[in-house]
């Protein structure tokens, strides 16, 4: 079997309104073999979500558009897939699990009632057997007294809790593909880590592709396989973990590393990137990030940099990369 | 007292008290219970916690927005308890509060000038003082005065960080709380305005009582810290102190929970600990009779189920609360 899972071909997606449009994919590649976390770093606007949403089929069109690229999942073409076909394969062969676990669930619905209702129209389960199954799967996502909390509605449990009853009904159509979109930004240190455990534990068991989504590089650390930076809409820098913290290549990667905080740097100015992160409607010419970059040059102000391969599955789009080094 | 103090606060407790004659002792709830600790002039205290844990509640009680139950907060040598309301009105512009979420923060049918110059009205100054001033503060904090005129959704997140950290600037405070200033900013914006936090406490010889739960960040910030589980302060000492030998169960499993950029050991041996309905810790608040921690303390005794332990000194400034430090490794060294 074909070892890519996923595998995102220079993904163009805008939306376009009346008085303004805004570019929010510019040409984004990304592949996720099955067993793999792949992180996808980047900044609030860089593209992330719109990312996820491309993959479930969720962006709505219009005022989205997709001007460009492919979507290929198991070898199938997702962006030319009708709404229906993509029903049956969001949720059954996708599973996604959000920030905030509070606003995916139906508060007025039993925690069991909305997994059992996706366990019977994915696979066809009766109910009774729809029932064992989701009581077995909250097991698996960490939960004691299982059966109390298929009766609980969603606000009678805790964010960690409830964290893990959207990963438990996220998983339990046995999807290849599980799409986390900062799982556990919205949750206390102590359970992030748990959260954090939990992922890595399924990824093992169940062999699924998993792409992480996250703008926290420290907890990206700790989970991915492989981890890619967005910016502007673009895949910045993609390389494996050890990789990507021991030869750090773009600029704006190798910023991001050093303006984050810690007890070492206590007494230190931070060196923070100037600037903003640019948005959607306005994106710069050339190296979208020339205008924070301190080592941009003309070249950078005029032309996309190209995404060059450097070994090891190490790639980076920069004009200068061959400079610095 | 020692001289340079500049926030004491001593006992401070803050018991939120159910409704009715019957329920009013039934429902009690201790958010802050007896918590007493000081801030030097011009350091920065951090207070690290996890939700719930009554950090809130510590800084509503300190800045007399919700009178404490208990207790006395003393600033720069004046008892807050003592103030009338009206004095307690003057007094309160020494102490500026920046809240997490800037979009709420400002207002937004507001322009920004009209945002930073409502304080300064209240406190009957003239309008070209007052233009003045916000020009200058503005500058200061990295707008441009020029957009003045504008409204909180033409500006970014960061920008409005900055606008609702001049609007604390703009009172002349000599105190700052910050409740996680950062973290609802994009990384490479976090750092700008940190950077900037540090400049200002410089400049304006500020004094922070900075919360968040970024624990590398209050480790690269605080002069001292205090980290607080469900209304106590568990363990305090300066931040070389806490972060090279933390000695609380709780410390401990919140320093290994911290999702590092150096990668560390422990990280795998922690296995996840299960989780039952109802185990949020809040609900069960108040109604332990020792140590708040002993339901998930992996070094629990029977005294620890029975009393409450006291905040112990350990050595310096570091003090604990726990009966079991004798038996945690790196108590002796």
């Amino acid at each position: 079997m074909d070892p890519v899972l996923l595998d995102i071909q220079n993904l163009d997606v805008s939306f376009v309104k009346p008085e303004k449009s805004a570019h929010a994919l510019r040409g984004m590649d990304l592949t996720i073999e099955s067993g793999e976390i792949h992180a996808l770093v980047g900044e609030s606007g860089s593209g992330k979500t719109v990312t996820s949403m491309g993959i479930m089929g969720l962006i709505p069109m219009p005022p989205g558009r997709i001007n460009a690229g492919r979507i290929v999942f198991k070898g199938t073409d997702l962006t030319g897939l009708s709404q229906a076909k993509m029903r049956k394969i969001r949720g059954r062969q996708i599973g996604m699990v959000f920030q905030e676990p509070a606003r995916y669930f139906n508060p007025s619905l039993k925690i069991g009632e909305q997994i059992v209702e996706m366990l019977m129209l994915h696979l066809g389960l009766d109910k009774k057997k729809a029932i064992d199954q989701a009581l077995s799967f909250l097991d698996v996502a960490g939960m004691v007294r299982s059966r109390r909390v298929l009766n609980s509605y969603p606000h009678e449990l805790s964010g960690g809790m409830k964290q893990r009853a959207m990963i438990a009904m996220a998983i339990c159509c046995h999807p290849a593909l599980l799409i986390a979109d900062e799982p556990t930004t919205a949750l206390d240190v102590t359970l992030q880590r748990q959260i954090l455990q939990l992922i890595r534990d399924l990824k093992k068991q169940f062999d699924m592709g998993i792409l992480f989504i996250s703008h926290n590089l420290g907890i990206v650390r700790e989970i991915a396989d492989r981890i890619s930076v967005i910016y502007a809409g673009r895949i910045v820098e993609s390389a494996p973990l050890n990789a990507f913290f021991d030869h750090t290549r773009h600029p704006y990667t190798r910023a991001l590393l050093r303006s984050i905080p810690s007890a070492k740097k206590r007494g230190q100015r931070l060196q923070a990137i100037s600037g903003q992160v640019p948005d959607a409607e306005n994106i710069p010419p050339g190296c979208s990030f020339h205008p924070r970059c301190r080592q941009a040059e003309t070249v950078c102000r005029r032309e996309m940099p190209p995404t060059i391969s450097y070994g090891n599955g190490h790639q980076a789009a920069c004009h200068m990369i061959d400079a610095h080094e | 007292m020692p001289m340079n103090r500049y926030i004491d606060i001593k006992n401070l407790e803050k018991i939120f008290y159910g409704r009715g004659l019957i329920n009013r002792q039934k429902n009690a709830v201790t958010a802050v219970d007896r918590v007493s600790f000081g801030i030097e002039k011009n350091h920065v205290f951090g207070l690290v916690g996890e939700s719930g844990c009554g950090k809130t509640s510590l800084v509503r009680a300190l800045l007399y927005l919700d009178p404490p139950t208990g207790g006395e907060v003393w600033v720069d040598g004046t008892r807050l308890g003592d103030l009338s309301k009206k004095e307690m009105r003057s007094f309160r512009k020494r102490m500026q509060i920046v809240f997490q979420d800037p979009n709420s923060a400002l207002n937004p049918k507001m322009t920004i000038e009209d945002s930073l110059q409502e304080g300064l009205v209240n406190r009957g100054m003239a309008a070209g003082d007052r233009k003045k001033r916000i020009i200058r503060i503005l500058e200061r904090v990295g707008i441009s005065p020029s957009h003045r005129k504008r409204y909180p959704h033409e500006f970014s997140g960061g920008q409005k960080q900055r606008i609702v950290i001049a609007r604390a600037l703009a009172m002349a405070p000599d105190f700052l709380v910050l409740d996680e200033p950062v973290s609802n900013l994009d990384v490479s914006i976090q750092a700008q305005i940190i950077n900037l936090l540090q400049d200002i406490r410089a400049e304006f010889d500020l004094t922070y009582l900075f919360i968040s739960h970024d624990l590398n960040l209050v480790a690269y910030l605080s002069d001292q810290i205090a980290v607080m589980y469900r209304g106590r302060i568990v363990e305090i000492g300066s931040t070389d102190e806490i972060m090279e030998n933390p000695l609380h169960p709780y410390t401990l499993k919140l320093f290994s929970s911290i999702p590092g950029i150096e990668p560390h050991e422990a990280a795998d041996t922690l296995a996840p600990s299960l989780e039952s309905p109802g185990d949020t810790g809040k609900k069960k608040r108040g109604s332990l009779k020792g140590c708040h921690y002993t339901e998930t303390c992996p070094r629990k005794g029977s005294v620890c189920q029975s009393q409450v332990p006291p905040l112990t000194l350990i050595e310096g400034s570091h003090a604990v609360a726990c009966f079991k430090i004798g038996s945690l490794p790196g108590a002796n060294r």
